[in-house]
């Protein structure tokens, strides 16, 4: 353990930060890159958010989580409902609307991963997976049906405040939080759990309690990214959070490495990009996408990768934790 | 005075009556054994005595306090610590992790701290450290702390699984067949161990064994069960020339 | 009161859908303890296949129908066999992601083919309307009740009376175990895909026959509802798949008809989650008890 947090190794993170700030101000103010280019910059962010908090659920607590899109929507429809309303009928500058705004997102997504963390009690594996599911499907069908918003045909107005500034800043607040996070003993407490909660238990662990604290922090940042999400397109459609969108994130996860934030990271900005550099072969680009996915997975079972693991030619990864027994 | 005291401990699954009557004074201080054959039902009196199961009859008072109904976490937290037959340590961990993991209600910070490494986490997490290597040497184990908990070899990973129970800061430690697996050497320096983490940590310990020998060289009481049914208790000496023990234990 | 019934009997009808598509979830669980989320697009391959047969091969509807099973028990052998039989001791997520590829895949495939455009499809099953007292019940309701049951007591009487039946029985109890017994696990995990995507296969060919209208996608949905079915009734359990399966369709016809259309997603889901939390291994499902 270091001595404090200004030890050389975290000066010189603070540094990449600044350095990569100053890169992306420079790509998206100067006029090398493409308008298309530029505007890929805020889904990458957000997809980093989302990859980054669902890997506390699956990667850090082991528990599939298939409803985190359902997270995002609460949160993306709370935040614009209350901008859009900060924008009519108060005088708010439109800045800190906005910061209320996310942080309101996150608190009524934490409050929804408070509610999921009811069947988190009594179920886990597969069981627990398919709840999740149903969540993300119950909330994107009460979205559809309530007026407030705008059902089927959307919420529309919301106010564009999303853009690479805010978007980096949170990215940046999201993967500093949860990497600390996971590196403290709360952190260590839910990977206990992942690996077996009976002993997590016998050494004196709230299983229960710390599953739910791992599901509320994820349900946070997934209602921040929903946020930034909602304001970057000024429309918030209930297709936009189904379960393939759950998946999505979850893929990102999985390739990048369980319990991994870095890996976390640098998949969700490859797996945004992949599909449009993909464009030029638009009609294959799902087949493509589909078909990496069943290969990495086959390789990283391989006894291929294993040898190469072995004979040190390769980066040993971190393994997928298994799934726990299923339903007690 | 009576560290643990267990009386008419019972419980039925369905129709089976997995354990009976069974009554157990363990002394402060005391190595206490429990043997029997196989399905005695030894491995459910540590279930029921650490609420993994809730039992059908009986008390179970530790230092006066009942433990009746307590979940396994808050056992844990009123004082009895216990290891598993088939171990389960975090093996995705590294060793001392795994540890500081069973030091986490002991070295509070909050919530904010974790998340912003500011206040006292790195005064907290120093200290953890601290105490938790010093129970790893105890077990000859500081100088693997790094490794993944799943990459140690088996003996290791057993005295790592009796470390982290010892980190709670137990009154009573379990010992589910701590020496299974293990060779005569290896055994033996285990109970070497054993004896002194109890004199240093003056704690009492119940122990699981198969080994008849093993039990009656160190523990000072026993206590055999067979078919969920006490069949006898005293010293070792007693307990090895009952006769139904040896019928027991060799068939007629 | 006629409305109701009418009602009821349409739940029945998707339903007995939804059930036979739970069944090969449930069996497939059962055996190789996995979820196949690739499962829904079998029903979407089987409703292509059985449009190409009729429009551009022109077989006449038996030959067509029984060729689209055939497929579609084909296809499940070989996805079991390519993706899922090399991962059969991986971690069950890393079977779950590939099981997703492996539903994306099919999906851009047919997509490539196909185009994401629905193709109108003229139902095969041409009876009329019958009405009994004054309740109508369409002629392809009538069909999908008697082709499903059928499925259903044959698959139940294969299970529980014949050899291969047994042996997928054992399988899925221990499959250790079985091997020792000589049981050939792997034919028996290919039997039980093969049976999965048949089921699954009639399954499609009675959904376009009511819909009417074919595009990639259209498996996904059906495919997670009779899932759910699948984990209602509590997955591993055959009888539990039927049971979900219709309580699900019944309980959504109802709600449709009578609550909202736009919240029978909510209400379909809010049932799975409150029968979990009552009885976490669903309806009819065993409760296993982790061993300390």
């Amino acid at each position: 353990m270091g001595k404090g947090i200004f030890t050389v190794k975290n000066l010189i993170k603070l540094a990449a930060v600044i350095a990569v700030y100053l890169i992306i101000m420079t790509v998206m103010e100067g006029n090398f890159a493409t308008r298309h280019f530029k505007s890929l910059l805020v889904p990458i962010g957000i997809n980093i958010i989302l990859a980054v908090s669902l890997n506390i659920t699956t990667g850090f607590l082991g528990e599939l989580s298939l409803g985190h899109a359902g997270f995002m929507a609460i949160g993306a429809y709370s935040g614009a409902l209350f901008t859009i309303f900060a924008e009519n009928h108060t005088g708010i500058p439109n800045s800190l609307a906005f910061l209320i705004g996310i942080i309101i997102g996150g608190i009524v997504a934490a409050l929804f991963g408070v509610v999921i963390g009811i069947p988190v009690l009594r179920l886990k594996g597969d069981y627990l997976a398919i709840v999740t599911l149903a969540f993300g499907e119950i909330v994107r069908s009460i979205v559809n049906f309530l007026s407030v918003t705008g059902g089927a045909r959307g919420l529309s107005g919301i106010p564009r405040y999303t853009n690479y500034k805010w978007t980096y800043a949170f990215v940046i607040i999201t993967i500093v939080l949860l990497a600390n996070f996971v590196k403290s003993r709360y952190g260590r407490v839910i990977s206990s759990i992942r690996d077996n909660s009976i002993a997590a238990e016998s050494i004196g662990i709230k299983v229960s309690n710390y599953k739910i604290m791992a599901f509320v922090i994820a349900a946070f940042f997934a209602g921040v990214a929903g946020v930034l999400f909602g304001h970057n397109l000024s429309i918030l459609k209930p297709g936009n959070f189904d379960y393939n969108k759950s998946i999505e994130i979850l893929v990102i996860v999985v390739l990048g490495g369980m319990g991994s934030i870095p890996g976390s990271v640098i998949s969700a900005i490859i797996l945004t990009l992949l599909p449009e550099f993909l464009r030029g072969a638009s009609n294959y680009r799902m087949l493509l996408y589909s078909l990496a996915l069943i290969l990495i997975m086959l390789f990283n079972s391989s006894e291929i990768r294993q040898r190469l693991e072995d004979s040190g030619k390769f980066p040993k990864l971190p393994k997928l934790p298994k799934l726990k027994a299923r339903a007690r | 005075m009576n560290l643990l005291e267990v009386k008419n401990l019972g419980i039925s699954f369905g129709g089976l009556r997995a354990v009976d009557n069974v009554n157990l004074l363990i002394e402060k201080g005391q190595l206490y054994g429990l043997i029997g054959p196989n399905g005695a039902g030894k491995t459910t009196v540590f279930n029921l005595l650490t609420g993994v199961y809730r039992p059908t009859d009986g008390t179970i008072k530790l230092d006066g306090v009942d433990l009746v109904g307590k979940s396994p976490s808050e056992i844990c937290k009123s004082g009895i610590a216990r290891t598993f037959q088939n171990i389960r340590l975090f093996k995705k961990m590294t060793v001392l992790d795994n540890v500081k993991t069973a030091l986490h209600n002991q070295q509070g910070y909050s919530l904010a701290e974790s998340f912003l490494h500011l206040g006292s986490y790195f005064k907290r997490e120093k200290s953890m450290d601290e105490k938790a290597l010093e129970i790893l040497k105890v077990f000859d184990l500081d100088g693997q702390a790094h490794y993944l908990a799943g990459n140690l070899p088996y003996g290791k990973q057993r005295k790592l699984e009796i470390a982290r129970g010892l980190a709670t800061n137990p009154k009573l430690l379990l010992l589910d067949e701590p020496a299974a697996g293990m060779n005569p050497n290896e055994t033996a320096e285990l109970m070497d161990t054993i004896q002194l983490v109890r004199k240093r940590y003056g704690i009492t310990i119940l122990l699981i064994e198969h080994d008849m020998k093993l039990v009656s060289g160190i523990c000072e009481k026993i206590l055999v069960l067979n078919f969920g049914m006490e069949l006898a208790a005293g010293t070792p000496e007693d307990v090895l020339n009952n006769p139904e023990v040896i019928t027991a234990y060799l068939g007629e | 009161m006629e409305s109701i019934i009418e009602q009821f009997i349409n739940g029945l009808r998707s339903g007995s859908i939804y059930a036979l598509i739970a069944l090969g979830y449930t069996m497939v669980y059962g055996i190789a303890k996995m979820i196949n989320f690739a499962h829904g697009d079998i029903i979407m391959v089987g409703a292509y296949v059985l449009y190409v047969s009729i429009t551009d091969l022109k077989m006449p509807v038996i030959p067509a129908v029984l060729f689209t099973i055939i497929v579609c028990a084909i296809l499940g052998i070989v996805i079991e066999k390519v993706a899922y039989k090399p991962l059969r001791k991986a971690p069950p997520l890393a079977v779950l992601i590939t099981a997703i590829g492996v539903s994306y895949l099919l999906q851009s495939v047919a997509l490539l083919i196909f185009t994401a455009n629905p193709i109108t499809f003229k139902s095969i099953i041409n009876l009329d309307t019958i009405k009994i007292g004054g309740i109508t019940i369409p002629g392809i309701t009538i069909v999908t009740l008697v082709v499903t049951s059928v499925c259903m007591i044959a698959l139940t009487l294969f299970i529980n009376k014949t050899k291969a039946g047994s042996a997928m029985r054992a399988v899925s109890e221990d499959k250790a175990a079985a091997q020792l017994m000589g049981i050939n696990v792997n034919r028996t995990i290919s039997l039980t895909f093969a049976i999965g995507s048949a089921l699954a296969a009639v399954a499609g060919i009675m959904f376009i026959c009511q819909f009417q209208s074919i595009k990639p996608t259209l498996g996904a949905l059906p495919g997670i509802k009779a899932f759910v079915a699948a984990v209602l009734g509590g997955i591993g359990s055959v009888p539990g798949a039927m049971l979900g399966g219709i309580l699900l369709g019944v309980i959504e016809s109802l709600s449709k008809a009578y609550l909202s259309t736009e919240l029978s997603d909510a209400i379909v889901f809010g049932v799975l989650v409150i029968v979990l939390l009552v009885k976490p291994s669903g309806l009819l499902g065993k409760n296993r008890i982790e061993k300390v």
